[in-house]
């Protein structure tokens, strides 16, 4: 039983009962709840890149809400001249991948804390590009009416559709991130996470893994902002400032870096937990900081390392009690052999 | 014959001090090379010097008379130089078979076919022929970090023989390694020697693991080569115990 929860079968059924649930979600839910649903997938998405580039290569970034951004204001910009969405969509991974290998280069000379507030820099430049661009960005207005794709004749137009889109879409990209997890290039970047010299002793180009990393996460993110874009069809260059970055950096740690289920259940405290804590009203902010101090401190693996160590502890306890009910029957073994010697 | 490596003259200084001093050695094909040398006397500063982990500041690496010295500790390790560190390197989040299949998936195809073709790039037999070799399978599926101090040993040798080398560098392999695992390692690298004719330098401390597994020793002290020879010759070199090895 404790090995089925560990074991890949779990995790497989895991992840088909959740896909079916949230196929079947839009038969209960109105259509705020399922933009809402919608809304938790475009963030996972997002948080799926960062803990490609945190959680495994072990870079770490704040800009991952400026390369939503900048996937978003693609997209938007592209929509609105009446460029096909799957184009713009294309265009928004493509250009954040690229920016993204560019900003992997601080990351072959300085790391740590160093490369936090390079990448904080960066996050800056894009937020200020946003605002004060005005003939590209539309400047504090931001952009407003962007229209939801139609697909092979399917109109994502209503809250349901594109929420299926979403789904689709989601589910695509999180196979491509566990594709990549799962080839030698996660192994190389685990590698680069855990000891870059001897990575390097060992065949593994640190310097090209590092800015694919980056390049991959980013446009990762360029993604998921592709899909924000019509999700909300409004949005303003204070969507996108470092408050993002910083919500998304957040996600991955809560919910457990370098895992592949860590970014979802992570967004999920960021964009659900609030709605349905609604009740706590003001209070919720302090509840949950004071939630994930308490994790930090006492299982900085996040929820998933705090979901392992559970079921390693219940495995310990079985394995004990197995042992000490072993114990007893042999205890009452040689009770029984020295009553017999003693007749 | 070209020797397998050629260093000559080597020279690195960090600051107003010269750690290696001018060292010249060669190693031939299927040879173990033992160096030896009291702490600081620039061993292992030699062997970053000669594989790119430092830049040193004069002198030049030949690998199979190829001129080396430049190249980066990856280009230098695809052209099948494997080396371990003196201090444990091996991944401790992923799980022995997986450490293994890391050092040995950079050797094969291009990183296209290292992101789309298998996800084990062909080497989980490979993998799994070195866990047993070096008697690891029981632990096979363990994260390396949970394993003890010797298997962990074990594990960062077995990681540098992955990808087939040519040349082996092993930066005090037996340090910290009971007896009897001790002379369970020293079988796997005469092993390993023999059938694939490896060729090694090894940097070690114990005397007995040297004397009985090299074919020859040179001595450092103070980054300069003070002697070599046979493992006999070295035992009863008058300079030698003045040195390092006492009385
Ligand atoms: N990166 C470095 N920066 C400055 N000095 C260094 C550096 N690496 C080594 N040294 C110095 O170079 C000298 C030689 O060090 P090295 O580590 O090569 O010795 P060693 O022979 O391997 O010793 P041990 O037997 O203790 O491992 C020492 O004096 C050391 O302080
Ligand atoms: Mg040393």
């Amino acid at each position: 039983m404790m090995d089925f929860l560990t074991s890949r079968a779990f995790k497989g059924t895991v992840f088909v009962l959740l896909v079916i649930g949230l196929i079947v979600l839009p038969f209960f839910l109105r259509p705020f709840g399922l933009l809402l649903v919608a809304m938790w997938m475009v963030h996972a998405v997002a948080a799926l890149g960062l803990n490609l580039t945190l959680g495994y290569a072990g870079q770490i970034s704040m800009a991952q809400g400026a390369f939503v951004g900048i996937g978003a204001y693609c997209t938007g910009l592209m929509t609105l001249a009446g460029v096909p969405y799957p184009i713009a969509f294309l265009c928004s991974g493509v250009l954040c991948f690229a920016i993204g290998w560019v900003l992997g280069y601080p990351a072959l000379r300085v790391q740590h804390h160093y490369l936090a507030f390079v990448t904080l820099a960066f996050s800056t430049l894009v937020f200020l590009v946003m605002r004060n661009e005005e003939w590209l960005t539309n400047g504090i207005y931001g952009l407003t009416d962007i229209p939801r794709p139609v697909l092979l004749g399917w109109n994502t137009g209503k809250a349901q559709d594109f929420y299926f889109f979403t789904l689709l879409m989601t589910s695509i990209l999180a196979f491509c991130v566990w594709w990549i997890i799962s080839s030698p290039w996660g192994r190389a970047f685990v590698a680069l996470r855990e000891n870059p010299v001897r990575a390097l002793s060992l065949g593994v180009d640190t310097r090209r893994y590092t800015l694919m990393a980056f390049a991959m996460g980013s446009s990762i993110g360029g993604f998921a902002g592709a899909l924000y874009a019509p999700l909300v069809q409004f949005f303003e260059p204070n969507s996108f400032s470092l408050t993002l970055s910083l919500k998304l950096l957040l996600m991955v740690i809560v919910g457990g870096a370098g895992t592949f289920f860590g970014p979802f259940i992570g967004a999920a405290t960021e964009v659900l937990l609030p709605e349905w804590l609604r009740i706590a009203q003001g209070y919720y902010l302090i509840i949950y900081a004071m939630l994930v101090m308490v994790l930090m401190m006492f299982c900085p693996t996040g929820i998933i390392g705090l979901g392992e160590r559970v079921i390693a502890h219940l495995r310990q306890k079985k394995i004990s009690s197995e042992r000490s009910a072993q114990a007893q029957a042999m205890g009452a073994d040689t009770a029984d052999k020295k009553e017999g010697a003693g007749q | 014959m070209t020797p397998v490596l050629q260093v000559t003259n080597i020279r690195k200084q960090f600051g107003g001090l010269t750690a290696v001093d001018g060292v010249s050695f060669s190693v031939n094909e299927g040879e173990i090379l033992g160096i030896i040398g009291p702490n600081g006397s620039g061993k292992s500063t030699l062997f970053n010097c000669v594989l790119g982990q430092y830049q040193p500041t004069e002198g030049e690496v030949r690998v199979d008379g190829q001129l080396v010295t430049g190249l980066r500790p990856c280009d230098l390790n695809r052209l099948g130089v494997s080396r371990t560190f003196q201090l444990l390197q091996v991944f401790p989040q992923l799980s022995v078979r997986d450490n293994l299949i890391l050092a040995g998936q950079e050797h094969k195809g291009t990183m296209g076919t290292r992101l789309f073709g298998a996800r084990d790039a062909g080497l989980t037999a490979d993998a799994n022929r070195m866990i047993e070799f070096f008697r690891l399978s029981h632990v096979a599926d363990e994260k390396a970090g949970g394993l003890s101090y010797g298997q962990q040993k074990l594990l960062d040798a077995a990681m540098a023989f992955m990808a087939g080398p040519r040349l082996v560098l092993l930066d005090e392999p037996a340090g910290g390694v009971n007896l009897t695992m001790l002379g369970h390692l020293r079988e796997r690298l005469q092993a390993i020697n023999a059938e694939q004719n490896a060729t090694f330098v090894v940097i070690e401390h114990n005397m007995e693991f040297v004397m009985a597994l090299c074919d020859r020793i040179i001595v450092l002290a103070e980054g300069k080569v003070i002697a070599e020879g046979t493992p006999d010759a070295i035992r009863s070199n008058p300079e030698v115990i003045e040195a390092y090895l006492g009385h």
